[in-house]
Protein backbone atom coordinates (compact mmCIF):
# COMPACT_ATOMS: atom_id res chain seq x y z
CA UNK A 1 0.00 0.00 0.00
CA UNK A 2 1.39 3.15 -0.85
CA UNK A 3 0.74 6.26 1.35
CA UNK A 4 2.14 9.78 1.93
CA UNK A 5 3.92 10.57 4.76
CA UNK A 6 5.40 13.78 5.99
CA UNK A 7 5.21 14.41 1.89
CA UNK A 8 7.16 11.68 0.96
CA UNK A 9 5.02 8.86 -1.12
CA UNK A 10 6.43 5.68 0.73
CA UNK A 11 5.01 2.05 0.95
CA UNK A 12 4.03 0.45 3.55
CA UNK A 13 3.17 -2.28 5.91
CA UNK A 14 0.21 -2.07 8.64
CA UNK A 15 -3.09 -1.28 8.32
CA UNK A 16 -3.56 1.20 10.77
CA UNK A 17 -1.59 4.47 11.87
CA UNK A 18 -0.48 2.73 14.85
CA UNK A 19 0.45 0.04 13.06
CA UNK A 20 2.81 2.02 10.73
CA UNK A 21 4.54 4.20 13.57
CA UNK A 22 5.54 0.83 15.02
CA UNK A 23 6.92 -0.26 11.81
CA UNK A 24 9.02 3.11 11.92
CA UNK A 25 10.01 2.34 15.34
CA UNK A 26 8.45 5.97 16.07
CA UNK A 27 6.73 5.92 19.86
CA UNK A 28 3.47 7.43 19.48
CA UNK A 29 4.11 9.65 22.67
CA UNK A 30 6.48 11.20 20.50
CA UNK A 31 4.55 12.82 18.14
CA UNK A 32 1.47 14.01 17.57
CA UNK A 33 -0.09 12.61 14.21
CA UNK A 34 -1.80 14.38 11.20
CA UNK A 35 -4.23 11.61 9.40
CA UNK A 36 -5.59 13.34 6.11
CA UNK A 37 -5.41 16.92 7.43
CA UNK A 38 -7.24 15.94 10.42
CA UNK A 39 -5.40 14.91 14.11
CA UNK A 40 -5.69 12.06 15.74
CA UNK A 41 -5.97 11.88 19.45
CA UNK A 42 -3.73 9.29 20.77
CA UNK A 43 -6.22 6.62 21.30
CA UNK A 44 -7.49 6.71 17.61
CA UNK A 45 -3.89 5.81 16.27
CA UNK A 46 -5.20 1.86 16.97
CA UNK A 47 -8.25 2.46 15.43
CA UNK A 48 -7.71 4.91 12.85
CA UNK A 49 -7.75 2.27 9.31
CA UNK A 50 -4.65 3.72 6.83
CA UNK A 51 -6.36 2.99 2.81
CA UNK A 52 -3.92 2.90 -0.83
CA UNK A 53 -3.26 6.88 -0.93
CA UNK A 54 -4.43 8.68 2.23
CA UNK A 55 -1.68 10.96 4.02
CA UNK A 56 -0.30 10.92 6.98
CA UNK A 57 2.01 13.18 9.09
CA UNK A 58 4.23 12.87 12.08
CA UNK A 59 4.94 15.95 13.71
CA UNK A 60 7.97 15.51 16.16
CA UNK A 61 8.25 18.02 18.94
CA UNK A 62 10.56 20.59 18.67
CA UNK A 63 12.10 22.10 21.23
CA UNK A 64 15.18 24.02 21.98
CA UNK A 65 15.63 27.96 21.22
CA UNK A 66 18.15 29.31 23.58
CA UNK B 1 10.05 55.74 21.77
CA UNK B 2 7.44 56.90 19.23
CA UNK B 3 8.43 57.23 15.87
CA UNK B 4 8.64 60.72 15.48
CA UNK B 5 7.66 61.27 11.16
CA UNK B 6 9.16 65.21 11.38
CA UNK B 7 12.78 63.44 12.88
CA UNK B 8 15.17 63.24 10.25
CA UNK B 9 16.98 61.26 12.23
CA UNK B 10 14.36 58.61 12.23
CA UNK B 11 12.99 59.14 9.12
CA UNK B 12 16.82 58.42 7.37
CA UNK B 13 17.23 55.37 9.94
CA UNK B 14 13.26 53.92 8.64
CA UNK B 15 13.90 54.92 5.21
CA UNK B 16 13.94 51.41 3.49
CA UNK B 17 10.99 50.34 5.81
CA UNK B 18 9.15 53.82 4.73
CA UNK B 19 9.71 53.06 1.39
CA UNK B 20 7.90 49.86 1.14
CA UNK B 21 3.97 50.79 0.52
CA UNK B 22 2.83 48.39 3.58
CA UNK B 23 4.88 49.92 6.08
CA UNK B 24 5.53 53.97 5.33
CA UNK B 25 5.51 56.16 8.09
CA UNK B 26 1.67 55.30 9.30
CA UNK B 27 3.19 51.82 9.54
CA UNK B 28 7.13 52.92 11.19
CA UNK B 29 4.87 54.47 12.99
CA UNK B 30 3.00 51.26 14.51
CA UNK B 31 6.57 49.47 14.69
CA UNK B 32 7.50 52.69 17.01
CA UNK B 33 4.31 52.26 19.22
CA UNK B 34 4.56 48.53 19.63
CA UNK B 35 5.45 46.51 22.53
CA UNK B 36 6.92 43.10 21.94
CA UNK B 37 7.97 40.62 24.63
CA UNK B 38 10.83 38.43 24.23
CA UNK B 39 10.74 34.94 26.00
CA UNK B 40 14.20 34.17 26.41
CA UNK B 41 17.57 36.26 25.69
CA UNK B 42 19.24 33.56 23.92
CA UNK B 43 19.40 31.98 20.35
CA UNK B 44 16.31 32.72 18.74
CA UNK B 45 16.10 35.92 21.51
CA UNK B 46 19.02 37.20 19.96
CA UNK B 47 18.44 37.74 16.39
CA UNK B 48 14.66 38.68 17.42
CA UNK B 49 16.02 41.43 19.48
CA UNK B 50 18.70 42.88 16.99
CA UNK B 51 16.33 42.69 14.39
CA UNK B 52 13.62 44.37 16.46
CA UNK B 53 15.69 47.09 18.11
CA UNK B 54 16.80 47.77 13.90
CA UNK B 55 13.24 48.29 13.13
CA UNK B 56 12.47 50.91 15.61
CA UNK B 57 10.01 49.14 17.71
CA UNK B 58 9.16 51.10 20.82
CA UNK B 59 9.10 49.14 23.59
CA UNK B 60 11.19 45.14 24.01
CA UNK B 61 10.62 43.78 27.10
CA UNK B 62 13.49 40.70 27.73
CA UNK B 63 12.78 37.88 29.99
CA UNK B 64 15.58 35.67 31.10
CA UNK B 65 17.38 34.24 34.53
CA UNK B 66 20.53 33.26 33.04
CA UNK B 67 24.22 34.91 32.77
CA UNK B 68 26.09 34.33 29.52
CA UNK B 69 27.96 31.41 28.91
CA UNK B 70 31.18 30.61 26.93
CA UNK B 71 28.85 27.81 25.31
CA UNK B 72 26.41 30.14 24.41
CA UNK B 73 28.01 32.32 21.96
CA UNK B 74 28.27 29.71 19.29
CA UNK B 75 24.90 30.61 18.78
CA UNK B 76 23.39 33.87 20.98
CA UNK B 77 24.90 36.29 18.70
CA UNK B 78 23.65 39.04 20.92
CA UNK B 79 26.37 38.35 23.89
CA UNK B 80 29.66 38.44 23.11
CA UNK B 81 33.24 37.28 24.42
CA UNK B 82 33.80 40.14 27.02
CA UNK B 83 30.09 39.64 28.23
CA UNK B 84 30.69 35.96 29.85
CA UNK B 85 28.74 35.61 33.37
CA UNK B 86 27.14 39.15 32.58
CA UNK B 87 22.99 38.49 33.19
CA UNK B 88 21.85 38.13 29.18
CA UNK B 89 19.10 40.64 29.81
CA UNK B 90 21.96 43.46 30.77
CA UNK B 91 24.17 42.27 27.73
CA UNK B 92 21.20 42.23 25.40
CA UNK B 93 19.74 45.44 26.71
CA UNK B 94 23.36 46.93 26.00
CA UNK B 95 23.34 45.80 22.22
CA UNK B 96 20.08 46.92 21.18
CA UNK B 97 20.34 50.49 22.69
CA UNK B 98 23.92 50.66 20.54
CA UNK B 99 22.04 49.54 18.01
CA UNK B 100 18.98 52.07 18.46
CA UNK B 101 18.48 54.69 21.49
CA UNK B 102 15.31 55.23 20.59
CA UNK B 103 14.02 51.92 21.66
CA UNK B 104 13.11 51.37 25.08
CA UNK B 105 14.45 48.02 27.21
CA UNK B 106 12.96 46.59 29.77
CA UNK B 107 14.33 44.15 31.27
CA UNK B 108 13.14 41.36 33.65
CA UNK B 109 15.99 39.23 35.02
CA UNK B 110 13.56 36.54 35.92
CA UNK B 111 12.60 32.65 34.34
CA UNK B 112 8.91 33.53 33.48
CA UNK B 113 6.56 31.43 35.93
CA UNK B 114 2.99 30.04 36.40
CA UNK B 115 3.13 32.93 39.11
CA UNK B 116 4.90 36.20 37.34
CA UNK B 117 3.54 35.03 33.34
CA UNK B 118 0.42 36.22 32.57
CA UNK B 119 1.07 39.93 34.49
CA UNK B 120 4.25 39.55 32.05
CA UNK B 121 2.75 38.99 29.29
CA UNK B 122 -0.21 41.44 29.45
CA UNK B 123 2.33 44.46 29.82
CA UNK B 124 3.03 43.78 25.83
CA UNK B 125 1.14 43.40 22.51
CA UNK B 126 3.12 40.06 21.39
CA UNK B 127 5.43 37.49 22.58
CA UNK B 128 8.14 35.90 20.74
CA UNK B 129 9.41 32.20 21.96
CA UNK B 130 12.42 32.03 22.58
CA UNK B 131 12.97 29.18 25.38
CA UNK B 132 14.62 26.16 24.90
CA UNK B 133 12.31 23.37 27.25
CA UNK B 134 8.90 22.10 26.59
CA UNK B 135 6.99 22.99 29.97
CA UNK B 136 8.39 26.82 29.50
CA UNK B 137 7.06 26.87 25.68
CA UNK B 138 3.71 25.45 26.50
CA UNK B 139 3.83 27.85 30.02
CA UNK B 140 4.07 30.72 27.23
CA UNK B 141 1.32 29.22 24.88
CA UNK B 142 -0.89 28.87 28.01
CA UNK B 143 -0.54 32.43 29.15
CA UNK B 144 -0.88 34.07 25.56
CA UNK B 145 -4.14 32.21 25.33
CA UNK B 146 -5.17 33.10 28.86
CA UNK B 147 -3.73 36.67 28.48
CA UNK B 148 -5.41 36.59 24.16
CA UNK B 149 -2.05 37.98 22.92
CA UNK B 150 -0.51 36.45 19.46
CA UNK B 151 2.19 34.51 19.81
CA UNK B 152 5.49 33.32 17.93
CA UNK B 153 6.50 30.46 18.82
CA UNK B 154 10.10 29.36 17.22
CA UNK B 155 12.28 25.90 18.13
CA UNK B 156 15.35 24.86 16.89
CA UNK B 157 17.50 21.30 17.63
CA UNK B 158 20.23 20.24 15.76
CA UNK B 159 19.57 20.56 12.09
CA UNK B 160 16.09 21.99 12.39
CA UNK B 161 13.75 24.35 12.81
CA UNK B 162 10.10 25.26 13.39
CA UNK B 163 8.21 29.19 12.97
CA UNK B 164 4.52 28.70 14.09
CA UNK B 165 2.46 31.67 14.94
CA UNK B 166 -0.79 31.77 17.00
CA UNK B 167 -3.32 33.86 17.84
CA UNK B 168 -5.11 32.97 20.48
CA UNK B 169 -8.83 31.37 20.19
CA UNK B 170 -8.79 32.22 16.56
CA UNK B 171 -6.19 29.60 15.04
CA UNK B 172 -4.65 26.56 16.42
CA UNK B 173 -2.49 26.87 19.38
CA UNK B 174 0.63 24.66 20.70
CA UNK B 175 -1.78 22.31 22.64
CA UNK B 176 -3.90 22.17 19.27
CA UNK B 177 -1.35 20.00 18.18
CA UNK B 178 0.70 18.18 20.87
CA UNK B 179 -1.38 17.90 23.84
CA UNK B 180 1.35 18.00 26.04
CA UNK B 181 5.22 18.41 26.56
CA UNK B 182 7.09 15.14 25.17
CA UNK B 183 7.35 12.50 28.42
CA UNK B 184 10.03 12.99 30.76
CA UNK B 185 13.46 10.79 30.23
CA UNK B 186 12.21 10.16 26.44
CA UNK B 187 13.90 13.40 25.19
CA UNK B 188 17.44 14.46 24.67
CA UNK B 189 18.98 17.45 26.64
CA UNK B 190 20.61 20.26 23.98
CA UNK B 191 23.95 19.51 25.05
CA UNK B 192 23.65 15.80 23.99
CA UNK B 193 21.98 16.85 21.06
CA UNK B 194 23.86 19.72 20.07
CA UNK B 195 22.52 22.76 17.67
CA UNK B 196 23.69 24.12 13.71
CA UNK B 197 24.09 27.82 15.43
CA UNK B 198 22.86 29.53 12.28
CA UNK B 199 19.99 27.91 12.98
CA UNK B 200 18.76 30.14 15.53
CA UNK B 201 19.24 33.16 12.85
CA UNK B 202 17.09 31.95 10.20
CA UNK B 203 14.51 30.81 12.48
CA UNK B 204 14.40 33.79 14.55
CA UNK B 205 14.59 36.06 11.87
CA UNK B 206 11.16 34.15 10.50
CA UNK B 207 9.73 35.01 14.14
CA UNK B 208 10.93 38.39 13.72
CA UNK B 209 9.38 39.22 10.22
CA UNK B 210 5.88 37.35 11.82
CA UNK B 211 5.48 39.74 14.30
CA UNK B 212 6.36 43.04 12.33
CA UNK B 213 3.55 41.25 10.17
CA UNK B 214 1.79 41.62 13.39
CA UNK B 215 2.31 45.06 13.97
CA UNK B 216 1.47 46.01 10.42
CA UNK B 217 -1.64 43.94 9.66
CA UNK B 218 0.08 43.13 6.55
CA UNK B 219 0.96 39.87 4.50
CA UNK B 220 -0.49 36.36 5.09
CA UNK B 221 0.62 34.83 8.70
CA UNK B 222 1.57 31.07 9.62
CA UNK B 223 -1.01 30.71 11.45
CA UNK B 224 -2.92 27.12 11.37
CA UNK B 225 0.75 26.02 9.49
CA UNK B 226 3.95 24.78 10.82
CA UNK B 227 7.08 26.03 8.85
CA UNK B 228 8.93 23.11 9.03
CA UNK B 229 13.26 24.19 8.07
CA UNK B 230 15.46 21.07 7.50
CA UNK B 231 18.72 22.72 7.18
CA UNK B 232 20.33 19.26 6.07
CA UNK B 233 18.41 19.24 2.56
CA UNK B 234 17.77 23.46 2.77
CA UNK B 235 14.38 22.38 2.73
CA UNK B 236 11.26 24.36 4.14
CA UNK B 237 7.73 22.53 4.45
CA UNK B 238 4.58 23.53 5.56
CA UNK B 239 2.21 21.82 7.61
CA UNK B 240 -1.43 22.43 7.67
CA UNK B 241 -3.07 22.63 10.88
CA UNK B 242 -6.49 23.79 12.15
CA UNK B 243 -7.56 24.37 15.57
CA UNK B 244 -8.63 21.32 17.26
CA UNK B 245 -12.53 20.86 18.81
CA UNK B 246 -10.28 18.73 20.97
CA UNK B 247 -7.69 21.43 22.47
CA UNK B 248 -7.23 20.86 26.23
CA UNK B 249 -6.75 24.43 26.40
CA UNK B 250 -8.72 26.18 23.24
CA UNK B 251 -11.34 23.51 21.93
CA UNK B 252 -15.10 23.31 22.77
CA UNK B 253 -14.54 21.96 26.35
CA UNK B 254 -11.29 22.76 27.27
CA UNK B 255 -9.41 20.76 30.88
CA UNK B 256 -6.79 23.46 31.03
CA UNK B 257 -8.65 26.82 32.90
CA UNK B 258 -6.05 28.34 34.95
CA UNK B 259 -2.29 28.46 34.49
CA UNK B 260 0.09 26.05 35.57
CA UNK B 261 3.80 24.77 34.89
CA UNK B 262 4.52 21.05 33.67
CA UNK B 263 7.43 19.24 35.46
CA UNK B 264 10.90 20.99 34.69
CA UNK B 265 12.23 18.85 32.44
CA UNK B 266 15.05 18.96 29.84
CA UNK B 267 15.34 20.68 26.42
CA UNK B 268 14.64 19.20 23.24
CA UNK B 269 13.82 16.43 21.34
CA UNK B 270 13.31 14.07 18.22
CA UNK B 271 13.86 10.67 19.05
CA UNK B 272 13.90 9.30 15.64
ZN1 LIG C 1 -5.46 24.86 21.14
Amino acid sequence: MRVTINGKSEEVSGSTVLEILKAKDVSPQMVAVEFNSKMLERDELGSTVVKDGDAIEFLFYMGGGA
Amino acid sequence: MVFVPDSEEQVTRYSRHILLPEVGGKGQQKIGQARVLIVGAGGLGSPAAFYLAAAGIGTIGLIDSDAVDLSNLQRQIIHQTPDIGRPKVASAKAKILALNPNVAVETHAARLTGENALDLIGRYDIVVDGVDTFPAKFLINDACFFARKPLVHGGILRFEGRVFTILPGQSACLRCIFRQPPPPGAVATCQEAGVIGALAGVIGTIQTTEVLKLILGKGRLLTNRLLDYDARETRFREIQVAKNPRCPLCGERPEITRLFEHEPEVCAVRTV
